[in-house]
């Protein structure tokens, strides 16, 4: 972890010798997410409710997995360009190094402007959160879901990255699942097919990062029929990911020590 | 126990070929096979060989990157394979055609990291980055981002980076690769010390015989995954099946000199090349050549050992 | 045609054909691209199925509409570049390493040869992550069918599409001639782009004044206006209007990075030589 952030901070340093680019860079990252909520925020100007939602619910399921995603972005660093690193020998001498190969990717080009895209989805979230009636407990749901949301996304980057020990160009791959699990989660699951919730709920557990929490924050039950607790269930599809993701990554790993020449 | 002690070493792995839309045949090629030998510490040792032969994978399996497929290795007692983190603290690797400094930071900020990464002791890294840097030339170049470095600098950056943690090996992958002669002898006069002084083992792999004849008391030539020589540098010339030269200068032009133990490669007017094999000696053939002709001048040409290394791949 | 400058369309060609070829030796790459560009389809598709079953005229569109343009839209998204991945890319990193130089000191059109190079790579790029991801949508949810001069006229309209991308593309990564990293811009670039494209959202669907001055805008002509020919939105002297603002566009933004190029090459820093 400390090794992490010593990287990290060189990263940070050496983007800030290119300035005006750093600076762009970071007004880029506010203005994506923003436009891409105003695109939501566009749609509502032809309708009152989506699928069952007011604009400000959808804030807040938006808000949720924005704020999880960007974070989990920013601390996957260089893992989603594990075929590059592979072709152009960055591997190896990362290998020689007495750091964990996961730690030194992930502190790898360590990006400080995702910070602006983590601002945008608190400010969303921000913006939604008065139509919830808080409480300790739902406060306490709310802290879980969003760590356990960097969790499970930082599983997601990391797994679906894991293939390019298999096929070294096929790195876009993972962004059907990663950027794609984002976007779905940012509409209400109501507008989805049954089949797809469930994949979402059992395959890949994202809606425990926002859709199963943000129902209990509203007081609502899950229009699917989903157990109760699964309003809790958060950590629980994260450490179950994780331990799929260790194994996955070392299995990756494994390949590359004991295929390549 | 030696430094580094390699038994039986191999390592295969698998081509995929299209053969047809959707069929595919596989090929088992060996990279490394059945390799054996022993490095002490303190030695300073060249592993030589063509492009394809296998010293880039013989390397990432010493530094545990690569799990070998046959045999064993053990370097400084561990077994690389199983315990490479552990391994990493106590060597050292350079890679000579990229660099492992942060291309965008100050070469300053690399050493900073590197010193983190590695832990290493405040009085160990400033001891090491005084001699270092001082011997490296670096001084002035501290504070410039390795971007804007020329190849030279970059390399010495690179070497002086991969010995900060007092690495008990270096492995350097073609070093002087792309250097100019200036920038070769310095590099070389520096490794030279750094063996001297510090007792730093060091394996070389190399296009440049100069760097084995500069450094090298010792040479290993890989050939097709296997090692075809392991001895000393004196050794690999007459070992190699390579001949030595007699260059006779006549008084006057003269049909090719017919003498014993050696044959008549060239005649250029009253010069003449006399190949004899390079493990004989040259005084009984000298006197004879004396004896039978009008000689102007003699002198005796070592071989060049680009031509013992041809001679063994061929071989 | 004189006999210059027939080899010099020969040239281009071939620098073309290069460039085709470039791209089609990543097969992986490419199907990993079809799925990814399928499964945003069926993402965005679902949510304007929700949309117009709240408002079935919404901009002005049927339900069957909106479904296609959004496959349209990943369709094009790779053949126009709209993010990255195009020659402009190549010509960024020309720039950040000092190779630009050996591309200024060529007897040939720095801005042609790229330009020439990324019609190859979307030629590619249509073929196969344009076509594909197509069809996936037309078998899942069925697609609108184009007229015979909707054929055409999109034919048209996308190569004017690739060529007003290049042109902006091109400008920000010679950008990188005055601040030596591209890299902010090109991401702010693409922000801009993605949004003024019509990609998250068709273009009709905006405000009326922002409606107005979006289309207008270059970034119309990457999607908005080959998908609203294509669903017959523009037919007639309508079509041939849109596709004369492309080509005024294509026009002006060539002339501007001609001229940019030109201050750029008087002022060659090459980076670390």
């Amino acid at each position: 972890m400390r090794a992490y952030w010593l990287i990290a901070l060189l990263w940070i340093r050496a983007a800030l010798s290119y300035p005006v680019s750093f600076w762009t860079m970071m007004v880029g990252g506010v203005l994506i997410t923003f436009l891409d909520f105003v695109s939501i925020w566009l749609m509502f100007t032809h309708i009152d409710s989506y699928g069952g939602f007011s604009l400000r619910e959808i804030g807040l399921l938006y808000g949720v997995t924005s704020i999880a995603f960007r974070i989990a972005d920013m601390l996957v660093g260089s893992v989603e360009k594990i075929g590059q690193k592979v072709r152009s020998g960055d591997l190896d001498a990362m290998m020689t190094k007495p750091v964990p190969v996961l730690v030194q990717l992930c502190a790898d080009r360590f990006e400080l402007r995702r910070l602006g895209q983590i601002g945008q989805g608190v400010a969303v979230f921000a913006w939604a959160a008065p139509i919830v009636d808080w409480n300790p407990q739902r406060l306490g749901v709310l802290v879980m879901a969003i760590v356990s949301g960097v969790v499970i996304y930082f599983c997601v980057f990391v797994t679906f990255s894991t293939i390019q020990f298999w096929t070294t160009d096929a790195s876009e791959f993972a962004n059907a699942f990663t950027y794609g699990g984002n976007t779905i989660m940012q509409y209400p699951m109501t507008i989805f097919p049954r089949e797809v919730v469930r994949s979402l709920t059992y395959l890949l557990p994202l809606t425990f990062v926002n859709w199963y929490p943000c129902l209990f924050l509203l007081g609502e039950t899950d229009p699917f029929g989903a157990p109760g607790w699964f309003r809790f269930a958060s950590p629980l599809a994260a450490l179950v990911l994780v331990g799929i993701t260790a194994l996955v990554w070392r299995q990756g790993l494994r390949r590359y020590r004991s295929t390549g020449s | 126990m030696s430094l580094i002690e390699v038994k039986d070493l191999s390592r295969e792995f698998t081509i995929r070929k299209r053969a047809g839309l959707l069929r595919r045949t596989s090929v088992v090629k060996r990279a490394v096979h059945d390799l054996t030998f022993e490095i002490d510490a303190g030695e300073m040792v060249g592993y030589i060989g063509p492009n394809g032969a296998g010293k880039s994978t013989t390397i990432k399996m010493l530094t545990g990157i690569l799990v070998p497929s046959g045999g064993s290795a053990q370097v400084a007692g561990l077994e690389p394979s199983r315990r490479r983190r552990e391994l990493a603290r106590r060597i050292g690797v350079v890679f000579g055609q990229r660099t492992s400094l942060w291309w965008d930071l100050p070469l300053r900020d690399s050493f900073e990291l590197l010193r983190r990464i590695y832990r290493i002791p405040d009085k160990t890294f400033r001891r090491n980055l005084e001699d270092h840097v001082a011997m490296l030339d670096l001084g002035d170049l501290l504070d410039t981002p390795v971007r804007q470095l020329s190849l030279g600098q970059r390399m010495r950056g690179d070497i002086a980076a991969a010995l900060l943690h007092d690495p008990e090996i270096l492995y350097l992958d073609e070093p002087t690769i792309g250097l100019d002669v200036v920038s070769k002898g310095r590099l070389r006069e520096f490794l030279r010390a750094l063996n001297h002084e510090r007792r730093t083992t060091l394996m070389l792999t190399t296009h440049d015989l100069g760097d084995i004849e500069a450094l090298c008391d010792r040479v290993i030539v890989i050939d097709d995954g296997t090692a075809v020589f392991d001895g000393p540098l004196p050794s690999l010339r007459t070992g190699g099946g390579a001949s030595r030269t007699l260059v006779v200068d006549l008084v006057d032009e003269a049909a090719p000199i017919a003498v014993e133990g050696a044959e008549v490669v060239k005649v250029e007017g009253p010069r003449q090349w006399l190949a004899f094999p390079a493990g004989s000696s040259a005084a009984p053939l000298v006197s004879q050549v004396a004896a039978g002709y009008d000689v102007a001048d003699l002198s005796i040409h070592e071989p060049d050992i680009e031509d013992v290394i041809r001679n063994l791949y061929g071989g | 045609m004189s006999g210059a400058q027939h080899s010099q369309v020969g040239l281009y060609a071939a620098v073309a054909a290069r460039s085709f070829r470039r791209y089609s030796t990543y097969t992986a790459a490419t199907l990993a691209g079809i799925f990814t560009n399928s499964v945003f389809g069926i993402i965005l598709t679902f949510a304007y199925l929700a949309l117009w079953e709240q408002n079935p005229t919404a901009g002005g569109y049927e339900v069957d509409q909106a479904v296609t343009f959004v496959w349209i839209g990943q369709a094009l998204l790779m053949t126009i570049a709209l993010w990255s991945g195009g020659s402009t890319d190549d010509l960024a990193e020309r720039i950040r390493n000092g190779d630009i130089a050996v591309d200024l000191y060529r007897p040939v059109s720095v801005l042609g040869w790229y330009l020439a190079a990324d019609l190859g790579r979307g030629l590619y790029h249509f073929a196969t992550r344009g076509v594909a991801p197509t069809i996936v949508g037309a078998v899942l949810f069925g697609l609108v069918v184009p007229s015979p001069a909707g054929v055409v006229g999109f034919a048209i309209s996308i190569v004017l599409a690739v060529v007003v991308s290049f042109s902006v593309r091109f400008l920000f990564a010679v950008s990188a001639f005055w601040i030596l990293d591209a890299t902010g811009p090109r991401v702010l670039l693409s922000v801009l782009a993605t949004f003024f494209s019509g990609l998250t959202l068709p273009l009709n669907l905006f405000p009326e004044g922002l409606r107005q001055v979006a289309l207008a805008l270059p970034f119309a002509s990457y999607i908005q206006t080959p998908a609203d020919i294509w669903l017959g939105r523009h037919t007639g002297a309508d079509m041939l209007a849109a596709i004369g603002l492309q080509i005024l566009w294509a026009v002006v933004l060539l002339a501007l990075c001609s001229l940019v190029l030109r201050a750029a090459t008087r002022k060659v820093v090459v980076q670390g030589g």
